[in-house]
C-alpha cells in the first residue's frame, strides 16, 4: 500500500489521476464505483456525518420517493427530497445531539450489491445498486431494502455524489421513522 | 351492533387533572374504543379533491378498517367497506383508481360504484336469490363539510355541525387562506408507522409544552422563531372547543407581527401570484387580515389534525400501533405558495421529517413508558390556575398549558361511559 496515494483518487495503472471516466476500462470503472459506494455506506453506517456531507456536489439532490418509484418530486410528496442546503441542515440537526430519534443513534450495517453501471460520460456516470440495511434502535430491529440510483461526478480526480435516489421497496406502505442517513 | 358491557370503570381511570397509564396499553380498552369512538363518532375519511371525477376511488380507513372512498357514477360520494359480501374477500387491492365496477377476484361477484351487487359468475346457481341485500357494506352516515368528508358507523348521532361545533370556524379559517376557498389534496400522503397508542398523537398535536425541547435541534439549526410561540412570553393560546377538539390559536402572535405571510415565515413579495389572487378574491383589506392570521393548528377529534401547512390523519391499528398519514395543504389557485408548502412539508414531517421523526420518537417512548408500573397516574395540571373562558365560552390558556389534553380526556370519558343508542 502506498501511503502517499489517497485511495479516493481514481488513477491509471501508471499512477496518473484520471481526467476522463471514458478513459478507464469498464472493469476498472466498476471497481472505483464500487469502492465509492462502499465508502458512502460505511460513512452512513458509522454516522460519520461531516465526511458523508463532503461527498456531495453543490448541485446535489438526495431523494427518497414515496408511493412508487416514478413520482415527480417537484409535484408530489416524497419521504425525503433534499437539495444541497437541506442536506446541510439534516447533518447539522444530527450533530446537535438533540435529534432525539438519533439519540442514541441507530446501530447500522448495510450491504450494497448488484452494482450495475448504467451509462458513462466523460465526467459523470449513472449507476444502480441494491441496498439492504439492518437497523437496531430503541424501538427494535428493522430491515430496509432499496433499489438505489446514483449519479457520480469526477471532480479533481475523485467521485462526488450528484444525485442519489433511494427507492425503498415498500415506499407505498407505512414505514417506521427513517432518521439515519439512508 | 351488539351492546358491549364494559369491564372497565373509566371514571376510575380518568380524573379531571390526571389519567391512568392503562388507558394507553390495555388491549381491551382499545377494543372498546373501536366500538365507542372509531365505529361510532364522526371520523375524517378524506377530501373531495381526492376523487374529482365520477368512478374515482381511493382506499381510506375508519380506525383499522379499510374503506373505499368512491365518487359513484352519479357523482355521489360513497364510503364502502372493502369486503366482498360473498366470502369476505378483500375486494379492492389498489390504493386508488377510476373504475365503473369492482369485481371480486375470488368468485367474480361484481359491484357497481355505489356498492350494489350487479351480478355473479355462473348465476344459475343462485336461482331464487335476491341480489338486493348482497351489496357491499356501507358507512351509514356520510357528511361533507366544505370538501372534508367524514363518516360515522352509527346510524344515528349528532350532525356533523353539532360534532364540529366551534372547530368549524377553524376549518373556515383554513379555507379562507385559499384564493378559491378550496383545497386540492392530491400530492400524495406519507405514511408514518408508529409503535404507540393513537392517543399519544392526538394529545401531542396541541401540546405546546414540548416544541421548545423536542424540536430544539431543528429550531437551532434552521434559526426558526417557532420556539417563541411556545415560550413563557408567548401570547398564543391553547383552546378547548369541547367534543374533544382542541387548537393552538397563534393569531395573537401573528397580529403582533402584523406582516402578511409572517405565519409562513415569508413575506408578500416572495409569493406575488398568491398575494395577487388573494387580493382579487377577498379585497385587499380582508386578504391582508387573512394572510396575517394564517392557517389554524387544530386537532379535530379523533383523527384530523391540521398543522398550519399539513393535514394529518391519525389511524389506530392496534393498542400499540398507529399510522400517521400526512400530506401538504394545497390551495386551489395558489401555485407559488403550494410549491413552498410542499417543500416545507417534505422537510418537516413524515418518517424522515425534521420535526415529526422526533415527535414520533417521543410517542414510542411514551408508549413504552406507559407500561412501567410506578407512577401509574400521569399528570395534566399544567396551567389550571390560568385557565379561563374566551368570549365564546371555550376554555383557553397559555400556549404551553394542558387545557387541550384535559379537554380531550373530558370528551373521551363521555364517549366511553355514555349510554349507546
Ligand atoms: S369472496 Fe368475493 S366472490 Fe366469493
Ligand atoms: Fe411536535
Amino acid at each position: 500500500m502506498t501511503a502517499t496515494h489517497s485511495l479516493s483518487l481514481l488513477r491509471h495503472a501508471d499512477g496518473r489521476t484520471v481526467e476522463q471516466l471514458t478513459a478507464l476500462s469498464l472493469l476498472d470503472l466498476h471497481h472505483h464505483v464500487s469502492q465509492f459506494l462502499f465508502k458512502e455506506a460505511r460513512l452512513q453506517d458509522t454516522h460519520a456525518y461531516d465526511d458523508w456531507e463532503a461527498l456531495w456536489t453543490d448541485d446535489a439532490t438526495y431523494w427518497v420517493p414515496a408511493n412508487g418509484h416514478d413520482t415527480d418530486p417537484e409535484l408530489q410528496m416524497s419521504i425525503l427530497y433534499d437539495n444541497r442546503s437541506r442536506i446541510g441542515i439534516r447533518v447539522k440537526q444530527l450533530k446537535t445531539g438533540r435529534r432525539h430519534t438519533q439519540t442514541p443513534r441507530s446501530e447500522l450495517a448495510r450491504t450494497i450489491s448488484n452494482i450495475e453501471l448504467v451509462s458513462v460520460a466523460d465526467h459523470e456516470l449513472d449507476v444502480i445498486a441494491n441496498a439492504v440495511i439492518f437497523e437496531d434502535n430503541m424501538r427494535g430491529e428493522t430491515i430496509w431494502a432499496a433499489r438505489n440510483e446514483y449519479r457520480l461526478r469526477l471532480v479533481d480526480g475523485a467521485f462526488k455524489l450528484v444525485r442519489k435516489k433511494v427507492g425503498l421497496v415498500n415506499n407505498h406502505k407505512p414505514i417506521f421513522t427513517l432518521s439515519f442517513l439512508v | 351492533m351488539s351492546q358491549t358491557t364494559s369491564q372497565t370503570d373509566y371514571s376510575a381511570l380518568i380524573e379531571p387533572t390526571r389519567v391512568h397509564s392503562r388507558l394507553y396499553y390495555d388491549p381491551d380498552i382499545f377494543q372498546e374504543e373501536l366500538e365507542k369512538i372509531w365505529y361510532r363518532t364522526w371520523v375524517y375519511v378524506g377530501h373531495t379533491s381526492e376523487i374529482p371525477n365520477k368512478n374515482d376511488y381511493v382506499t381510506k380507513s375508519i380506525g383499522p378498517m379499510p374503506i373505499l372512498m368512491v365518487r359513484d357514477r352519479e357523482g355521489e360520494i360513497r364510503l364502502l367497506l372493502n369486503k366482498c359480501p360473498h366470502r369476505g374477500n378483500q375486494l379492492c387491492a389498489y390504493q386508488k383508481g377510476n373504475r365503473t365496477t369492482f369485481t371480486c377476484p375470488y368468485h367474480s361477484w361484481t359491484f357497481n360504484t355505489n356498492g350494489d351487487l350487479m351480478g355473479y359468475a355462473l348465476p344459475e346457481g343462485y336461482e331464487g336469490t335476491d341480489k338486493k341485500g348482497l351489496g357491499l357494506g356501507k358507512v351509514p352516515r356520510i357528511a361533507v363539510y366544505r370538501g372534508f368528508i367524514f363518516g360515522s358507523m352509527a346510524h344515528e348521532g349528532p350532525t356533523i355541525e353539532e360534532h364540529l361545533g366551534g372547530a368549524k370556524a377553524s376549518l373556515d379559517q383554513l379555507l379562507d387562506n385559499s384564493p378559491t376557498g378550496e383545497l386540492d389534496l392530491t400530492v400524495g400522503f406519507l405514511q408514518h408507522r408508529t409503535k404507540a397508542n393513537w392517543k399519544f398523537m392526538v394529545e401531542n398535536e396541541t401540546d405546546g409544552y414540548h416544541p421548545g425541547f423536542v424540536h430544539s435541534s431543528i429550531f437551532q439549526v434552521a434559526q426558526s422563531g417557532i420556539a417563541n410561540l411556545y415560550g413563557s412570553d408567548s401570547t398564543a393560546l391553547t383552546r378547548d372547543f369541547g367534543n374533544g377538539h382542541t387548537e393552538f390559536d397563534l393569531r395573537p402572535e401573528w397580529r403582533k407581527l402584523d406582516t402578511p405571510l409572517g405565519w409562513f415565515g415569508t413575506t408578500a413579495d416572495r409569493l406575488p401570484a398568491y398575494v395577487k389572487a388573494m387580493n382579487e378574491s377577498y379585497g385587499a383589506d380582508r386578504a391582508r387580515q387573512i394572510m396575517i392570521d394564517g392557517t389554524p393548528h387544530i386537532m379535530i377529534f379523533p383523527n384530523l389534525f391540521i398543522a398550519e401547512i399539513q393535514l394529518f390523519v391519525i389511524q389506530p391499528i392496534s393498542v400499540d400501533e398507529s399510522i400517521q398519514h400526512v400530506t401538504a395543504l394545497q390551495f386551489k389557485g395558489g401555485e407559488d405558495i403550494n410549491r413552498r408548502l410542499r417543500q416545507q412539508t417534505m422537510g418537516s414531517v413524515g418518517p424522515a421529517g425534521f420535526l415529526l421523526a422526533d415527535d414520533t420518537e417521543m410517542y414510542e417512548r411514551n408508549h413504552r413508558g406507559s407500561k412501567i408500573r410506578d407512577p401509574e397516574w400521569l399528570v395534566l395540571t399544567r396551567g389550571l390556575h390560568r385557565e379561563r373562558l374566551d368570549e365564546n365560552g371555550y376554555r383557553i390558556a397559555h400556549s404551553t398549558d394542558e387545557t387541550t389534553q384535559r379537554g380531550i380526556w373530558r370528551h373521551y370519558l363521555k364517549l366511553m361511559t355514555e349510554a349507546q343508542p
